[in-house]
């Protein structure tokens, strides 16, 4: 039996309408993480599934070239991103991962309560993802 | 009646039909004979179940509470959109792998297609 040509019409078109659905709402679990449930951790896992959507439906080649990340380094960034938090706040004075929190007036958003345990959050959310990715795209490689 | 009572009563309405949707659907997956037709049944009344079921929660707090969920809007365009993918997908998969059809299926034109496309 011959090879069947396989033609992903439906679940390419699906996947590129689909993976900014589920990246926007990534993004938006990873901002109510302080007061709703959300935060970095699941953020960081919906956007590796959503980065690992469009893995399976596009090629390894065409999707290096549009993601063009290491992901490990992105680890890296993450938690130097996490230890920086708590050591910007002992050069103030302050014990190491002193937080703070803030009502701050903005120009177009009005009152916004700013954290510093966002930036937190965001190395958490960068290390999640990384870690996902790498591993999974780790295994997926491994045929060769 | 007030807007509390009649919003229950409406958004009570969407929840038990969806439920019915979901069951008919869940009878539908043990009764028929193969995988296409088991499909038909999986996709169709169970995204219509899950709509009607989100789109009464969604009324239900929006009349009572007054408050509008993105996430439920999202989720009934999310299923919507991604149920019927799946289950062309999982159908596709098993015409590949040459599951056969049912016993009473008369017609494959299908396979003529793919045939000529070789």
């Amino acid at each position: 039996m011959k090879k069947i040509k396989s033609n992903d019409v439906m679940l390419q078109t699906m996947t590129r309408l689909l993976a900014f659905v589920i990246l926007a709402f990534s993004v938006y679990i990873f901002f109510a993480g302080h007061n709703n449930p959300g935060g970095g951790f699941i953020g960081g896992l919906m956007t590796a599934s959503a980065f690992l959507l469009m893995y399976l439906v596009f090629d390894m080649k065409s999707m290096k070239k549009v993601i063009p990340f290491n992901f490990t380094s992105i680890i890296a960034v993450g938690l130097l991103i996490a230890i920086g938090t708590g050591v910007s706040t002992m050069l103030l004075g302050y014990p190491f991962l002193t937080h703070f929190f803030e009502y701050i007036p903005t120009p177009f958003l009005g009152e916004v309560g700013l954290t510093t345990t966002l930036p937190f959050d965001l190395g958490v959310y960068l290390v999640v993802a990384g870690i996902a990715l790498t591993i999974i795209l780790t295994i997926a490689e491994d045929d060769k | 009646m007030n807007v509390n009572a009649i919003s229950e009563i409406v958004s009570g309405f969407f929840i038990i039909v969806g439920t019915i949707f979901s069951l008919l659907s869940a009878f539908g997956l043990i009764r028929l004979p193969d995988i296409y037709t088991r499909s038909h049944a999986a996709t169709k009344s169970v995204t219509l179940g899950v709509l009607c079921t989100l789109f009464g929660t969604f009324l239900y707090f929006w009349m009572t509470d007054g408050f509008i969920s993105i996430r439920l809007l999202l989720g009934i365009f999310f299923v919507f959109l991604t149920a019927p993918v799946a289950g062309h997908l999982i159908c596709r998969a098993a015409y590949r792998t040459n599951v056969p059809l049912t016993k009473e299926s008369v017609q494959d034109d299908l396979k003529e297609v793919l045939k000529k496309g070789n």
